[in-house]
């Protein structure tokens, strides 16, 4: 294998973890400040991706297309909260479980009754579209290079959120003592529905970026949720911080398990079982290293409770 | 999320076609929602299309959505024969899910058409009297595509499919025909939709070919990721991968790709000028490969009621295995091992009228049958 090859799938993994970040962030804050499991979160991923679809094959225009996925994801994500959610918080997680998984139904099949069956139409934009150039003879799509940045910026923009901000303020406080804030006079329900929408958001935004490379289709989010899950659980569960380490941790995995298993089974096994070994040895990784870290740290890297 | 589609109510139309009285009930199960419902619904709609036009009223349809789960196609199979007292089973589209259910439909003395998944396992050794394919052997598509590389002078190929039966199958019939290399062979998970290490090793492999096999989404999902890659050797698929119902998705990164089909909308034969105009009538859209697979099983189907009573398992066998229909592919007949033999072109993806499509190019293999006929001892 070759250094090239080597550097292109580690850019590949971090475009990956860039992406479960913006669809984990959400998930993670929801849980973490809330304490619900929102099994519907990739529903507005898929939410995002259909808004972007359908605004660039009216406009033509891939900004809009971005920004519409995140509106309606936000929207969604609000409306969502307002109707359904908002009652479950005192409920115990199975209701909470029940409640959402019904969601998932709801927003799928309603999606195929507007969009109907058959895939959209959304691609990277000419000016995105093709590879480029990097140092080291490397080619890489520039897309996903625009992807990397742009991931990385927002994730930037939520610590600034977080740490810097007075919304950010009273997320943290939500965090670490939920009925102690109501108690100081913040308008909690009004900062649950703000901070679902936010979630909701940036994994609307998330479906939109992945929708022009990947097909756009009703059930392109249970997925990338159960990814999403993952990566919450290595993080620790309410760590943002925790969920872009471990995003960018599961995207290397997985990325380079896929071509290192197969080589390395290689080594003493014929190359046809070795592929299969590989395969299968590699779709496994992410879990292992799942197992391997609650192992380590139960709580997930950034995790305080249990 | 049941459906029920009964279809008795045309009695006073009867047709001079229907044939012997007694009522068959279908048991369908395919997928319907999720990642390949395109597929499952062009089956079904190309299959109810032809009970439609037949007007038959002793044909009833039960029609449940598997989600492309082995677990809960089973379950549905089950329910299907022991409650609603099917007689035959149709509609599956993956193959880990036939080879799920089929075995045990069969055993229990149902009849299954196949209007898709034909794995290698059903096909050879563990062929049944019951079991009957209207599609294809897994195979085939892939080995006309073998065959078309050789034509092509493709010398090093890469290859790649999911890590299922089918996916299996695929690789094995590519290289059973390719007189060339292999320059890299890959098993991907079923429904990836990110190919980003898959085109890196491309890309570092230095083939001067591609075949794949990505049924559905998947297939959408790489082609725009090849076609953004700047990876510029030639793509060869199967039709699954360049199918109508695809095409719209992908855009101008499917145009002048080479891609093999037993059926083409093309196809010049008078059975399938018919379907073509129906279709677009009845659903709006152009018929794609697989809803022509739905539509020749329900024809078959069809054909046989028109000979045999259901009640009398042996002669409706028969009247299966004669094959006694105008299939939309021309020529049609069953192998011994209830597979078909037919013709296999090779197709390149068109702009027709601003319209994605594929035109026919020429002919891959001629009368083909599979070659786990050979082990099969029916």
């Amino acid at each position: 294998m070759s250094l090239v090859l080597f550097i292109e799938q580690v850019l590949n993994g971090f475009q990956f973890g860039i992406m479960l970040f913006l669809t984990a962030a959400g998930l993670t804050l929801v849980f973490g400040v809330m304490g619900l499991i929102n099994l519907a979160h990739g529903s507005l991923f898929m939410i995002g991706a259909f808004a972007a679809a359908s605004i660039a094959g009216w406009t033509g225009s891939f900004v809009l297309a971005i920004m519409a996925s995140l509106a309606a994801a936000a929207a969604a994500g609000a409306l969502v909260e307002v109707a359904v959610i908002r009652k479950l918080y005192d409920r115990d997680h199975l209701d909470q479980v029940l409640a959402t998984f019904a969601l998932i139904l709801i927003l799928s099949e309603g999606t195929r009754w507007i969009f109907g069956s058959f895939p959209l139409y959304l691609n990277i934009p000419s000016y995105l579209s093709g590879p480029i150039s990097l140092p080291g003879g490397i080619q890489y799509p520039l897309y996903r290079l625009t992807i990397i940045i742009a991931g990385l910026f927002i994730a930037l923009c939520l610590r600034q959120l977080i740490l810097k901000t007075r919304i950010g303020m009273q997320i943290r406080a939500g965090e670490s003592d939920r009925e102690m804030i109501a108690v100081l006079g913040v308008n909690i329900s009004w900062l649950y529905t703000l901070l679902f929408a936010l979630g909701a958001a940036l994994a609307g935004v998330a479906g939109g970026l992945v929708g022009a490379l990947q097909s756009v289709q009703v059930g392109m989010g249970e997925p990338i949720l159960i990814l999403a899950f993952v990566v919450i659980v290595i993080g620790g569960i309410g760590s943002v911080k925790g969920a872009l380490v471990a995003s960018i941790l599961v995207g290397l995995t997985d990325r380079l398990g896929s071509i290192l298993m197969p080589e390395a089974f290689k080594l003493f096994l014929p190359p046809a079982d070795a592929t299969l070994m590989g395969s299968a040895l590699s779709s496994m990784l992410i879990y292992i290293l799942m197992a391997a870290v609650l192992v380590w740290k139960p709580t997930g890297l950034y995790g305080v409770r249990v | 999320m049941k459906l029920k589609i009964m279809l008795a109510t045309a009695a006073l139309a009867m047709t001079a076609s229907a044939g012997l009285g007694e009522t068959v009930k279908v048991g369908m199960i395919t997928t319907l929602s999720g990642g390949g419902a395109s597929l499952g619904t062009a089956i079904r709609d190309g299959f109810m299309l032809a009970i439609k036009q037949a007007n038959n009223p002793n044909i009833e349809v039960i029609i449940e959505d598997d989600q492309r789960k082995p677990d809960i196609a089973v379950q549905l199979a089950d329910r299907m024969i022991q409650s609603d007292k099917v007689d035959i089973l149709t509609g599956i589209v993956w193959s880990n899910l036939a080879l799920a259910v089929v075995p045990s439909v069969t055993a229990q003395g149902k009849f299954y058409l196949s209007p898709n998944a034909g794995p290698s396992a059903l096909a050879g050794k563990n062929c049944h009297e019951n079991y009957f394919n209207v599609a294809w052997q897994n195979d085939n598509l892939h080995e006309a595509a073998g065959g078309y590389a050789n034509t092509a002078g493709y010398k090093n190929s890469f290859i790649l499919a999911p890590n299922y039966p089918a996916g299996h199958d695929a690789l094995a019939g590519y290289k059973r025909m390719h007189s060339g290399d292999i320059a890299g062979e890959l098993l991907t998970k079923l429904g990836q939709t990110d190919y980003a290490a898959e085109l890196a090793q491309i890309r570092a492999s230095g083939a001067d070919s591609v075949y794949f096999f990505l049924p559905g989404g998947m297939g959408i999902s790489f082609v725009k990721q090849y076609a953004d890659s700047g990876i510029t050797i030639p793509m060869v698929g199967p039709g699954f991968s360049f199918d109508q119902d695809m095409l719209a998705a992908v855009g101008d990164a499917a145009l002048g790709v080479r891609n093999t089909s037993q059926w083409n909308k093309d196809l010049d034969n008078r059975a399938n000028a018919a379907f073509v105009t129906a279709y677009v009538d009845e659903y709006g859209r152009l018929p794609s490969l697989f809803a022509s697979q739905g539509y020749d099983t329900a024809n078959l189907l069809l054909s046989a009621m028109a000979e045999a009573n259901i009640s009398d398992r042996d002669a409706f066998r028969d009247a299966l295995r004669a094959a006694n229909f105008d299939s939309v592919r021309g020529d049609f007949e069953f192998a011994a091992n209830h597979h078909p033999i037919q013709d296999i072109y090779v197709r390149e993806v068109v702009l027709e009228d601003g319209v994605y499509t594929n035109k026919i190019l020429s002919l891959a293999i001629e009368n083909h049958a599979d070659i786990h006929a050979a082990n099969c001892s029916m």
